[in-house]
C-alpha cells in the first residue's frame, strides 16, 4: 500500500507512456522528457506562487503587521492577482538599451534556473534527468547565470543596472568557489557525482534511530552551514542582497525591467533558491529519506518537500531578521573565512574516512574543524578598537 | 537522429563562431563566442563525454567569458572605430587552418569504424588523473596556486 503511494507518480508516468507503445523509441523518449519538464514546471511554479505569498505573510508577522489578506481566503490568491498585474503592465524598453540583450537576459536567467532543478532526486526513482555528473551539471548550468545577469546590466545601458550587475557578478563568483568546495567532501566520501548515489549513501540508520545523513558528522555540519550561507549569497537574498539594494541602486540589474520581464527575474531568483536548497537537502540532509526508520511508510517525496520547505522557512526568517551587509564585508567574509573553512571540511572528511567512519573518525574530524576554526578566529580578530572611521579616498 | 543533431549543432556552432569574428560590437562578439562554446560542449555530450562537456561549460562560460566581459568593461571604449582589415590575423588564421587540415588529411584511420569504447565516466577520469597523470596534475595545481597568490599580491593594499 505505502509502496504504491510512494511510486504513484512514477507509475502514472509509466501508464501515460504505455499509450505510446507502438511509436518508435525516440518519440517515447521525447514524450517522457516532456512529461518530466511539465511536472517540474507545474510543481515549482506553484511552489513559487505559494512561497511569494507565504514570505510576505511571514515577514508581516515578524514585523508585527498582517501582510496580504484581501485577495481570496487568507490572501492566498494574491499571487494570481500579482501575476495578472504583471502581465497587463506596459513593457518598457529604454530607447538607448541594447534591445536584443535586454530581451534575452530574463529568458536566459530563467532557463538556467529551471535547468538546474532537473538533476535533483525528488523521491524514490523520481530524478527528472539522470546523468553521471549530475552535481557538475548543476554548477555548470548555474555558472551561466552570471552571464545573464551581466547581459541584463549591460543591455539596460543604465548606471544603476551596470553597478548592480557588477556587484552581483563579483559576489556570485566569490561564493561559487566555497559553494563547490563544500560539495567536495560529500563527493569524496560517496565516490560519485550522481545525486541518486549521494542520497543512497545516506540511507541507513545508526541503531535504527539516528539517520546517517552527512549533516550529523562534524565535517558535514560545517560544510552544510557554509553551503547554506554561500547559497544565500548565490541567490542574492538578504542579508546579501547588495546587488539589488533598493536604498542605493534602485533594483540593480533589474532597474530597467518592467512588467512580465521583471516577474521573470523574480521567478528565476526564487527557482534558483529552490534549486540550491534542494541540492543542500540532497547533499547533507539525506534527500528523500525519512529522519526516523519507523516513519518510512510516508512517501519519499513528502519528506523531500518537507525538508525543502524547512530550509525555505529559514531563508524567510533570515530575511526578516538580518540587516543588509556591505559589499566589502561580504567579500572579506568569503575569502578570509568561508574559503579556508571549506578547505578544512575537505581535510576533515578525509580524516573521517581514514579513521574508520565511526566514533573515532567523528572525534578526529571534529578536532580538525575545531583547530581550523579557532586558528581562523584568532587570525581574523584584529583587536581593533572602535574609533572614528578614517576615509582614504574621500574627504 | 544523432547525425541530424550533429548537423544542427555544427550549424549553430559555426554561425556563432562567425558572428564572434565579424560582429561590430565587442560585447555581442563575446556573447556569440559563449554560444559557440556551448555548441562545442554539445558535441562532447553527443559523443558521450559528459564530463568534458560540463567542464567546458563550467570553465569557459562561467569563468572565461565572464573574464572577457570584465576586461572589455574595465578597459577603454573605442569599439566604434573601424581599424581596417587585420592582415596579420588573417595570415595566422590561414596558417592554423592549413596546419590543422594537413594533420587531419595525414591521419589515415579516420574512415575506419571507431572502436567500441567504454563510457567516459567521472570515475575513470579520476582514476586516470590520480595514477598515470598525477605529475601533470600536481604541476597544474602548483601553477594555479602560484597564479592565485600572484593575483593576491597584485591587489594587496600597500602599507604606508
Amino acid at each position: 500500500m505505502s509502496k504504491s503511494v510512494d511510486q504513484i507518480f512514477v507509475n502514472a508516468k509509466q501508464w501515460l507512456l504505455s499509450w505510446l507503445m507502438p511509436a518508435p523509441a525516440w518519440v517515447v523518449q521525447i514524450v517522457s522528457s516532456l512529461i518530466n519538464i511539465f511536472a517540474l514546471l507545474a510543481v515549482f511554479l506553484t511552489l513559487f506562487a505559494l512561497m511569494s505569498v507565504l514570505e510576505r505573510k511571514i515577514l508581516g508577522r515578524i514585523q508585527n503587521r498582517y501582510g496580504p489578506n484581501r485577495v481570496g481566503p487568507f490572501g492566498l490568491l494574491q499571487p494570481v492577482a500579482d501575476g495578472i498585474k504583471m502581465l497587463i503592465k506596459e513593457d518598457i524598453v529604454p530607447a538607448r538599451a541594447d534591445k536584443l540583450l535586454h530581451f534575452l537576459a530574463p529568458i536566459l536567467i530563467a532557463a538556467a534556473a529551471i535547468l538546474a532543478l532537473g538533476v535533483i532526486p525528488y523521491g524514490r526513482n523520481m530524478t527528472p534527468f539522470t546523468i553521471d555528473g549530475g552535481i557538475l551539471f548543476f554548477f555548470a548550468v548555474g555558472s551561466t547565470t552570471e552571464l545573464a545577469v551581466f547581459m541584463a546590466g549591460w543591455g539596460s545601458n543604465n548606471k544603476f543596472s551596470m553597478l548592480g550587475a557588477m556587484r552581483a557578478i563579483a559576489q556570485m563568483i566569490s561564493y561559487e568557489l566555497p559553494l563547490i568546495i563544500t560539495v567536495l567532501p560529500v563527493v569524496m566520501v560517496v565516490g560519485a557525482l550522481m545525486p541518486d548515489r549521494i542520497v543512497g549513501a545516506q540511507a541507513e540508520y545508526t541503531l535504527g534511530v539516528v539517520p546517517r545523513w552527512f549533516v550529523f558528522t562534524p565535517w558535514g555540519a560545517t560544510a552544510f552551514i557554509l553551503f547554506f550561507v554561500s547559497g544565500l549569497v548565490e541567490s542574492n537574498r538578504t542579508p546579501f542582497d547588495v546587488p539589488e539594494g533598493e536604498s542605493e541602486i534602485v533594483a540593480g540589474h533589474m532597474t530597467e525591467y518592467s512588467g512580465f520581464k521583471y516577474a521573470t527575474f523574480f521567478m528565476a531568483e526564487y527557482i534558483g533558491m529552490f534549486a540550491i536548497t534542494g541540492l543542500a537537502t540532497t547533499l547533507f540532509l539525506g534527500g528523500w529519506h525519512s529522519p526516523v526508520q519507523v516513519l518510512e511508510f510516508i512517501p519519499s517525496y513528502v519528506w523531500f518537500f518537507a525538508k525543502l520547505s524547512t530550509l525555505l522557512l529559514v531563508y524567510i526568517w533570515l530575511r526578516g531578521t538580518l540587516p543588509r551587509t556591505r559589499i566589502d564585508q561580504i567579500m572579506n567574509f568569503a575569502w578570509k573565512f568561508i574559503l579556508p573553512m571549506s578547505f578544512a571540511c575537505v581535510i576533515a572528511a578525509a580524516v573521517w574516512h581514514y579513521a574508520g567512519r565511526g566514533l573515532r573518525g567523528w572525534l578526529w574530524s571534529f578536532v580538525v574543524i575545531a583547530i581550523v576554526y579557532t586558528a581562523l578566529s584568532m587570525l581574523l580578530d584584529t583587536q581593533r578598537k572602535f574609533a572614528p572611521r578614517v576615509y582614504r579616498f574621500a574627504e | 537522429m544523432n547525425s541530424a543533431a550533429f548537423v544542427l549543432i555544427a550549424i549553430l556552432t559555426l554561425a556563432a563562431a562567425l558572428a564572434a569574428a565579424t560582429l561590430q560590437k565587442l560585447m555581442h562578439a563575446t556573447l556569440s563566442f559563449a554560444v559557440a562554446l556551448v555548441g562545442v560542449a554539445a558535441f562532447f555530450f553527443l559523443l558521450g563525454a559528459e564530463f568534458v562537456g560540463l567542464v567546458l561549460i563550467f570553465v569557459y562560460i562561467g569563468a572565461v567569458a565572464v573574464l572577457i566581459v570584465f576586461t572589455i568593461l574595465l578597459t577603454r571604449r573605442d569599439v566604434g572605430k573601424d581599424r581596417g582589415a587585420n592582415w596579420g590575423g588573417a595570415l595566422l588564421a590561414v596558417a592554423v587552418f592549413g596546419g590543422l587540415a594537413w594533420a587531419v588529411f595525414k591521419t589515415q584511420t579516420v574512415a575506419t569504424g571507431a572502436p567500441h569504447i567504454r563510457a567516459l565516466t567521472v570515475k575513470r577520469i579520476g582514476e586516470a588523473l590520480m595514477t598515470s597523470y598525477v605529475w601533470p596534475l600536481q604541476c597544474v595545481g602548483l601553477l594555479l596556486t602560484a597564479a592565485l597568490i600572484g593575483a593576491l599580491v597584485l591587489v594587496m593594499e600597500e602599507k604606508r
